[in-house]
């Protein structure tokens, strides 16, 4: 622990018990949300981040749980005293997603009626959803005004946030992110998927007192991670280096370095991540689409109040430079008061979570705009 | 050449502030730092945005609390509707663009009143610098080498004129500068070209 963490850290569990509608129309309730807090709320309530994390984060976003963990939340870097999302003047939300599985109701949540575990019968959600269930938590902490900010899918989440709640949001900050996935990233999502459904132990989504679909999970982790990557990132990491030998072993074994790698960010995902959620969130990703919900992406943007500032990464092609310039174009279209930086990185789609010395750059100047 | 004694910096920001009408929208290309921009807003209260390609300038501009796009004005203005600005302005880019042309013709189909500030390269000094030296000019404004300047497309104000004249571009208003002084000599202001050093177009369709 270094003196600018915020130190030891906790997820709180708030228990909602009424319901919401969902986009599909159905009444869904009642939801846990885990979330974790840092710093504090000032009078006016007006000097909150909700922070928004990507497609397999939870709400543990800075410091550590126990002195033991090697890893401190997902976004340490960034989150913390005299850092980029400054808890000595901001106070920091983070919470999971609705349908995952790291404390907020999702598919591995017992369902109250039945005793078990909602499995596939989990009902469908979106990014939408899942920003009526922030809104629950931000109003139970009594959070007047909000900024908020996110990477990947969480850029989506805070996009979704400005326009649903224009009153609410001052500032938005959307990084890596895109008012819509490239069909190029739905089929990424769908090959994730179909290895999870055809997993032989995924038994129709009801495996929690069985044998897990871990070769399904892993292979769909592994995909991700090939597209989080660039072809320049994984060249420089692993080249056509050997695996803990000299000579390839001339079976067909694990030989190369990237091959171990694929196979560790499986391996290890699969004790973190449950199957079923993964579903449920890569389809609310692919759902997503501001352009098509309100005819525009301009019209989208009509009625939002938020000052925004659209980081992206040059080497991202998941979530490429074009999508970020087509957030950028609308809102200046519309008259809408943004910033636009493209971050030249070698780290693909990743560069997000690694390249935090620009973005607390970027991020500190836009915030200290008039708060 | 001699040490000048006036803001080296920004010579004819006091004389674009000038021009400028208070609360309109200002679209300022290549603005750098935002030095321009910040001034902008804070004596003319305008609404303004900037565009600028190197990302050091812009994390600058953000920092001033100005709204910037990071960009390449030789690609257009695609994200503006016609006309959506009042003023769009270009100080001391023009000569470094790929495309002036283009980027002319971008601006004037976005802003209502167009702003173009550029060195002048027929001044007497330059003029003589080559007349003598035989070597590409060098300057204050001009401080290059021929193998590294940024400044490809150098003119001087009868080429711009000749420009407008052939494109029905209206020239509403020419302030001729010299050391960051506005040059009020009749005499000096029909051999524009020899005497003056900076100048400042407004112009329009």
């Amino acid at each position: 622990m270094n003196s600018s963490s915020v130190g030891k850290t906790e997820t709180k569990i708030l228990k909602y018990n009424g319901t919401i509608e969902l986009s599909s129309g159905i009444e869904f309730g009642p939801i846990d949300i885990a979330y974790e807090t840092y710093g504090s709320l000032n009078e006016n309530a007006d000097n909150a981040i909700l922070v928004l994390h990507a497609l397999t984060g939870d709400a543990h976003a800075a410091g550590y749980h126990n002195i033991t963990d090697k890893k401190p939340g997902w976004w340490n870097d960034m989150i913390g005293p005299e850092k980029a999302f400054d808890t000595n003047k901001y106070f920091i939300v983070s919470s999971n997603m609705l349908g995952g599985c790291s404390g907020t109701t999702g598919p591995s949540s017992i369902n109250p009626q039945t005793g078990k575990p909602y499995g596939l019968s989990f009902p469908v959600i979106t990014i939408e959803d899942a920003v009526k269930v922030q809104k629950i938590l931000v109003d139970f902490l009594g959070i007047k005004k909000l900024i908020v900010a996110g990477g990947s899918m969480g850029g989506m989440q805070a996009l979704e946030w400005s326009v649903s709640f224009p009153d609410y949001v001052s500032k938005a900050i959307i990084i890596a992110s895109t008012s819509r996935l490239t069909a190029q990233g739905i089929a990424f999502n769908a090959v994730g998927r179909n290895a999870i459904l055809s997993d032989i132990n995924f038994n129709n989504g009801d495996y929690y007192d069985k044998k897990y679909p871990e070769q399904g999970l892993s292979v769909a982790r592994m995909i991700g991670h090939i597209t989080y990557l660039c072809e320049e990132s994984m060249h420089k990491k692993f080249g056509r280096r050997l695996q803990n030998k000299d000579k390839p072993d001339f079976d067909l074994g694990i030989d190369f370095q990237v091959e171990s790698y694929l196979q560790h960010q499986g391996h290890t995902f699969v004790e973190r991540f449950d199957a079923n959620s993964y579903l449920y969130i890569t389809k609310a990703v692919d759902y997503f689409d501001l352009s098509e919900k309100y005819g525009s992406l301009e019209n989208a943007f009509k009625q939002t109040n938020a000052s925004f500032l659209i980081i992206c990464f040059s080497s991202d092609w998941l979530f490429p430079v074009s999508q970020s310039k087509e957030i950028t174009k609308a809102l200046v279209k519309v008259g809408k008061d943004v910033s636009f930086c493209e971050i030249e990185s070698p780290c693909g789609h990743d560069a997000f979570l690694l390249e935090f010395k620009t973005q607390t750059e970027i991020i500190k100047s836009f915030l200290k705009r008039d708060i | 050449m001699k040490k000048y004694e006036y803001d080296i910096l920004h010579p004819n920001y006091s004389e674009i502030l000038k021009l400028v009408v208070h609360n309109s929208n200002v679209l300022d290309l290549g603005c750098g730092d935002g030095t321009l921009l910040k001034q902008l807003i804070d004596e003319k209260k305008v609404n303004g945005i900037g565009i600028e390609i190197n990302q050091d300038n812009v994390i600058k501009s953000i920092h001033k609390g100005l709204s910037v796009i990071q960009g390449n004005i030789d690609e257009g203005l695609a994200d503006f509707s016609d006309f959506a600005m009042d003023y769009v302005i270009l100080n001391q880019t023009l000569q470094s663009t790929q495309k002036p042309d283009y980027v002319i013709q971008e601006m004037l189909r976005v802003g209502k009143k167009v702003i173009l500030g550029f060195p002048n390269f027929a001044y007497w000094r330059i003029r003589t610098y080559l007349f003598f030296n035989g070597k590409m000019p060098k300057s204050n404004v001009l401080p290059y080498e021929w193998y590294d300047t940024p400044n490809i497309h150098l003119l001087t104000v009868r080429d711009f004129f000749d420009f407008c004249d052939v494109r029905n571009i209206t020239i509403e208003q020419s302030i001729l500068m010299r050391r960051g002084k506005v040059i009020k000599s009749k005499f000096k202001r029909v051999f524009a070209d020899i005497f003056a050093e900076d100048v400042i177009f407004v112009i329009h369709k």
